[in-house]
């Protein structure tokens, strides 16, 4: 039994004409191993759904080659591919009550009538909804329905689940309580699961990877914790985190003692030569031009630095956002406690070379983290 | 807040007071016509105080129409069978080919499709009388003519392409995904068909279904033209009621009762149907 459970190989999804109509899905190849959750994490419209979609087998791969288990499956009827999926709209069978619309995904003669009353009232209880079992679906809330929805797909015994975007009608604490009870339950099974969100924080809690998309191409497929640390490109650097990455575009020039880089308004960032590695200097220098990236809560205010203007600084109760002008551009910092900084205040701000996050302004792939070379 | 003043809800009920009686009184008319002889139906000025009698009914189901100067042998029950007969028969072919043609309309576009559905629509749109006249030749060729078989196929023509249009829109209300939530839980094509398409646009399926037997059922030229006198439903047997010696209203109008009874009940009963399912979408909410 081969570790892998899912593997894209170069699929493209074409609505329409192959290489005329819309292109929802760019040259995807991935692979998900036995027991992992994914997330596909991307804003709407980047094709998420569209590749759940493909992998159930709902619509049909224009190009490339999908295989569950070793089996290649991009051919075979929804049927035949033992994948379960929540759907976006829920999509409950509106003549039959919420437990019927959660037994009917268990096969009959795979299991005693008793049987089914124990598994669904086992998974409706996890997900909080026993007491609706008996209703119709039209009669329920949106957020009950898309559990409903949610509790047909995970009591199946399925290869591979596919949940698209299972929690977006739930409220925040409840959300918060089922995303730790679904994972549990996913896990405790060893059940493959890919989760569709363009929730970063759902993503961040339920996966053990994430795979970053937009507009139909995957830029990165890594763990939240190298997703945050080395981001693969700009889009993915600046999508990924809360608040988003600051960026500036910089240029670069190297004496014997000093890195500098210069941002635009006159703003210019000096580093003494070994804070870079020999590599990444040489590439800077090459490049000339680059976009620097840092994140807020990585942005150090000191006595002496790169000046700044505060333009807002908010209070969340546990953390500060301050927003200042900088280089021209706009900054965003953040601390821990609560500072007593005002509009118009001057401040002093200094970016450590090990929080840079150096990208290539014209392709925006990553060039280095943390001063050191990628790759 | 939704309170009617009384002002409102009497205005209301005088508007629909007139708006029934100005569609219900020819048939009320009808229907005390046809407890009556000539006589008292012709006679000036008309009067709705009168002595009943069953008279007209009662050679209606018999066959023997007495006329003032002979008496005529017709053939109105079994008019009225043929009718029924025609009329389910037709609807039920009708509903056996054009549902799941519906289905296929709606949700496996192909090629083309579209264009072969508008083409089934247009066939309303064809003068009954154009398609006639080559129509006899061909069923006397091939031996259809004046058969049930040949009249059912006929029928097609007036109720496949209303049930393929109105069910087809239900079909497509119907959100796909629901479909697919009951394919993916390992159930085939045909079983998702059954247990999910079907019922779920079963309001429009009765709809169209009652709708068709009804044009079916008021089908006049085609069984004109089609069919001999022992095949004729009432719509041609009613004009055996033209004789050379005379009109007679009473057994006109007993004819007309009786002919408009079933659809009448029907109607009657199947009128949440007829509304939700002309009106509704399947899937709302
Ligand atoms: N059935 C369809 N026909 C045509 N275009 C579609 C269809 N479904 C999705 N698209 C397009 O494909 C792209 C990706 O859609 P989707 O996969 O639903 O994105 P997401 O789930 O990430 O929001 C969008 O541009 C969308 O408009
Ligand atoms: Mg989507």
């Amino acid at each position: 039994m081969s570790d892998v459970m899912l593997n894209l190989d170069a699929v493209d999804k074409f609505y329409g004409p192959i290489d005329k109509g819309v292109h929802a899905v760019r040259n995807l190849s991935m692979t998900v191993t036995r027991g992992e959750i994914i997330a596909l994490l991307g804003s709407s419209g980047c094709g998420k759904t569209s590749t759940l979609r493909m992998v159930a087998g709902f619509e049909a791969v224009s190009r490339g080659r999908i295989s569950i288990g070793g089996r290649e499956i991009h051919t075979l009827p929804p049927v035949q591919r033992n994948v379960a999926m929540a759907f976006e709209g829920y999509s409950l069978y509106p003549t039959v009550t919420v437990r019927d619309n959660i037994a009917f995904a268990l096969k009959r003669g795979n299991f005693s009538a008793v049987d089914v009353a124990a598994k669904v009232d086992e998974v409706a209880e996890m997900l909080e909804i026993s007491a609706i079992l008996d209703k119709y679906p039209s009669s329920i809330s949106g957020g009950q329905q898309q559990r409903a929805s949610l509790a047909r797909a995970l009591i199946r015994d399925a290869d591979l689940y596919l949940l698209d975007e299972p929690m977006g009608q739930l409220e925040p604490q409840l959300r918060t309580l089922l995303r730790g009870r679904i994972k549990a339950y996913i896990k405790e099974r060893g059940l493959t699961a890919i989760l569709v969100t363009h929730d970063q924080t759902e993503a961040n809690a339920l996966a053990d990877r994430i795979a970053v998309m937009e507009d139909g191409e995957l830029q990165q497929f890594a763990s939240p914790e190298d997703i945050k640390k080395s981001p693969a490109n700009l889009f993915t650097g600046t999508f990924v985190g809360e608040p988003p990455m600051n960026v500036f575009p910089a240029r670069t020039s190297i004496s014997e003692t000093t890195v500098s880089l210069r941002l635009d308004g006159d703003v210019e960032l000096s580093y003494p030569v070994d804070a870079f590695s020999a590599e990444l200097r040489t590439r800077l220098t090459e490049m000339g031009e680059v976009v620097l990236g840092v994140r807020p809560y990585a942005v150090q205010r000191r006595e002496t630095g790169s000046p700044a203007t505060v333009v807002a600084n908010q209070w969340l109760g546990d953390q500060s956002h301050i927003a200042a002008n900088f280089a021209a551009g706009s900054l965003v910092l953040v601390e821990h406690d609560r500072t007593q900084l005002v509009e118009d205040q001057q401040i002093a701000v200094h970016l450590e070379p090990s929080d840079l996050h150096i990208f290539n302004p014209k392709t925006g792939m990553a060039i280095s983290h943390g001063a050191r070379l990628v790759g | 807040m939704q309170t009617t003043s009384t002002f409102e809800s009497v205005l209301r009920g005088m508007a629909i007071t007139v708006i029934i009686l100005f569609f219900m009184f020819p048939i009320f008319w009808i229907f005390l016509m046809s407890f009556q002889t000539n006589e008292t139906i012709l006679r000036v000025p008309p009067s709705p105080f009168f002595e009943p009698t069953l008279t007209n009914y009662r050679s209606l189901i018999s066959g023997r129409l007495e006329g003032s100067t002979a008496t005529l042998e017709i053939a109105f029950m079994s008019n009225l069978y043929n009718s029924l007969f025609l009329s389910v028969t037709s609807v039920t072919v009708g509903l056996l080919l054009g549902v799941p043609a519906a289905y296929a309309f709606a949700r496996l576009k192909f090629r083309g499709s579209e264009d072969i559905a508008f083409t089934l629509l247009s066939f309303r749109f064809a003068p009954p009388l154009l398609v006639l006249l080559p129509l006899t030749i061909y069923f006397q060729q091939i031996g259809l003519a004046d058969t049930y078989g040949g009249l059912i196929w006929v029928y097609q023509l007036i109720v496949l392409p209303l049930i393929l249009w109105i069910v087809r829109g239900y079909f497509e209300d119907i959100p796909a995904d629901i479909e697919y939530a009951y394919r993916i839980a390992g159930h085939g094509f045909w079983a998702t068909f059954r247990k999910i398409a079907l019922p779920l646009a079963g309001p429009g399926i009765a709809a169209a279904g009652l709708l068709a037997f009804i044009f079916a059922w008021n089908n006049f030229i085609f069984a004109l033209v089609l069919a001999s006198a022992d095949k004729q439903p009432v719509t041609v047997g009613a004009l055996a009621f033209i004789t050379a010696s005379g009109i007679n209203y009473g057994q006109i109008a007993a004819g007309i009762m009786l002919s408009i009874a079933p659809t009448f009940a029907l109607a009657l009963y199947a009128q949440r149907y007829l509304v939700e399912g002309l009106s509704l979408g399947a899937v709302k909410g």
